[in-house]
């Protein structure tokens, strides 16, 4: 049992031998250089995920930067924005201001003239119409020759009595 | 791409030279069988009455090689028997031995007169006694029952694994599938923690092809030996011959490789005294020898060592069912549930013993190629 048999050993050595070598070419030989280039791609896709992950970091802090920048920009160009109306308004307010009080200025200067004007006319009209009005009255009181008489005397008699 | 066609080319001649292979072998073998002499024999065999069964010989009958392939009750497949003799090469089936009734018959062939003695070829000489200076000056080179199952096992690595690589050319980078699903991290195992692990970064890849066939290797041939029924069975790995030259190629691989470093340690052990070294040396020198050795006797040991206790416990039912029959049907239910967990161990135990030669063997190999690192101090 312990002495290897020489028939046996010499089939061992033979069959060792092939499987050795077959599977040492055609087997070990593509299955290991697949699963090594297997392994080499997946090694090289984890170190792509990484590097594209920090390249995503890093945009991602530039993106934030960037928005706050425009952030800043959009709110220095409303302050500014608001200051420009303000300004604009403030001046705005200011002319018209002015232009109402020089309109207002002259609508009372006119007002006055019209009032002045109005008055003179209305006295010139008062005094035409007084002298029309006493010219008809003495016409019409002193039409004959008897009330003129009358009159005279009447006017005469209060002179003297005046006198006396 | 070029590998690839030779690869395919070669799967393809392979599984023809397997069916060729078996087909070649059997016929060999069925040569010489006599039509008339098979029914006879049975008639024959069941007339010679209850023979004593004798559990020794039971055993170490299906244990050891035999030059025909016993398969149930009086079926035997004949194997071819080569004889390498000093005049020239004698190729004859086994079948020949056995004469009418199954008695054990002398076969005279080209150069001579055969015979089979135990599980012995021997020559007779003219008056048919064993003649033997004739017999020692023969090798016995026939395709017994162990060599056929090392071809078997050779030709069903072979179409698994190139097969197996073929699909790897297929799909290239893509996950794997089938067959590969299970073997990638079997062979993942064995290149990361046995081949890289022990041989280190700088040299494993040279050496891990070489490991994974050892690994497969006997582990294939630990499964087929547990399969009970034709065509498995054989007791390959616990037969001596083939775990000794399987630890004689590491030997030699380490031998050859082992570089100034390793043969220091064994011929001048560094910081170690003269009269120490004295001892220590030819410990070391023996050592160098008796690992292999060792190697060879823990693989042959446990792989045999199932074979006969599984054999004990079916042997157990014969052995109370000789003295009443009742006795054999009570002894049968332990005895197969025991058979059955050893068989299942034994599964465990074919992984683990070929996983150990292929760790040891790569310690070894490790140890001879590695680079010195702790010289300085």
């Amino acid at each position: 049992m312990l002495k290897p048999d020489p028939g046996l050993l010499f089939w061992m050595c033979i069959s060792f031998g092939i499987v050795v070598f077959l599977l040492g070419k055609f087997a070990w030989k593509p299955i290991l250089g697949a699963v090594k280039t297997r392994e080499q791609s997946i090694a090289d896709a984890l170190n792509e995920a990484k590097k594209m992950r920090a390249e995503m970091a890093t945009m991602t802090a530039g993106n934030e930067a960037l928005m706050r920048q425009a952030r800043e920009d959009r709110e220095l160009l409303l302050k500014e924005a608001r200051d420009i109306r303000d300004r604009e308004i403030a001046a705005a307010k200011g002319k018209a201001k002015a232009e109402g009080d020089a309109l207002l200025a002259r609508a009372r200067e006119d007002i006055r003239n019209e009032k002045s004007a109005a008055a003179t006319d209305l006295k010139n009209e008062v005094g035409e119409l007084s002298i029309r009005i006493a010219e008809r009255i003495l016409r019409d009181k002193l039409g004959d020759s008897a009330a003129q008489k009358a009159l005279v005397e009447k006017v005469m008699n209060e002179r003297d009595l005046r006198k006396s | 791409m070029k590998g690839d066609t030779i690869a395919a080319f070669l799967h393809k001649s392979l599984v023809r030279a397997a069916f060729l292979l078996f087909a070649l072998v059997l016929s060999v073998g069925l040569w010489a069988n006599d039509p008339g002499s098979e029914g006879a024999a049975a008639k024959e065999g069941s007339d010679e009455g209850p023979e004593k069964f004798e559990v020794g010989s039971f055993i170490m009958d299906h244990i050891g090689d035999s030059h025909d392939w016993h398969i149930v009750g009086h079926l035997h497949v004949p194997l071819p028997v080569i004889l390498k003799t000093p005049s020239g090469l004698e190729i004859f089936s086994s079948a020949r031995f056995s004469g009418d009734h199954h008695h054990p018959t002398p076969y005279a062939g080209k150069f001579g007169t055969y015979a089979l003695e135990g599980k012995r070829v021997v020559a007779l000489d003219s008056i048919g006694q064993i003649d033997e200076a004739a017999t020692a000056a023969m090798w016995d080179l026939s395709l017994t029952k162990n060599a056929v199952t090392l071809l078997f096992c050779v030709t069903l690595m072979c179409l698994l694994f190139i097969g197996m690589a073929r699909g790897y050319a297929k799909r290239g980078t893509s996950a794997p599938k089938g067959v590969a699903l299970f073997m990638e991290p079997i062979i993942l195992f064995i290149r990361d923690d046995v081949s890289k692990a022990n041989i280190g970064e700088k040299h494993y890849q040279r050496f891990t092809p070489y490991l994974l066939t050892l690994f497969f290797f006997i582990w294939f041939l630990n499964i087929i030996g547990l399969i009970p029924f034709f065509p498995f069975g054989a007791n390959v790995t616990g037969n001596i011959a083939i775990p000794l030259v399987l630890a004689s190629v590491t030997l030699i691989l380490v031998t050859v490789l082992a570089n100034r470093h390793y043969w220091r340690h064994i011929f001048a052990m560094p910081g170690v005294p003269l009269g120490v070294l004295f001892i220590l040396t030819p410990i070391e020198i023996m050592g160098h020898f008796l690992r292999p050795l060792v190697l060879t006797a823990r693989l042959f040991a446990n792989i045999m060592a199932g074979h006969i206790v599984v054999l004990v416990f079916i042997c157990l039912i014969f052995i109370f069912g000789s003295n009443s029959t009742a006795g054999g049907i009570g002894a049968s239910i332990p005895s197969v549930l025991f058979g059955t967990f050893v068989n299942c161990l034994e599964i465990l135990v074919g992984v683990l013993q070929a996983y150990v030669f292929t760790l040891l063997t790569s310690i070894y190999i490790g140890s001879a190629v590695a680079e010195p690192h702790h010289d300085h101090h």
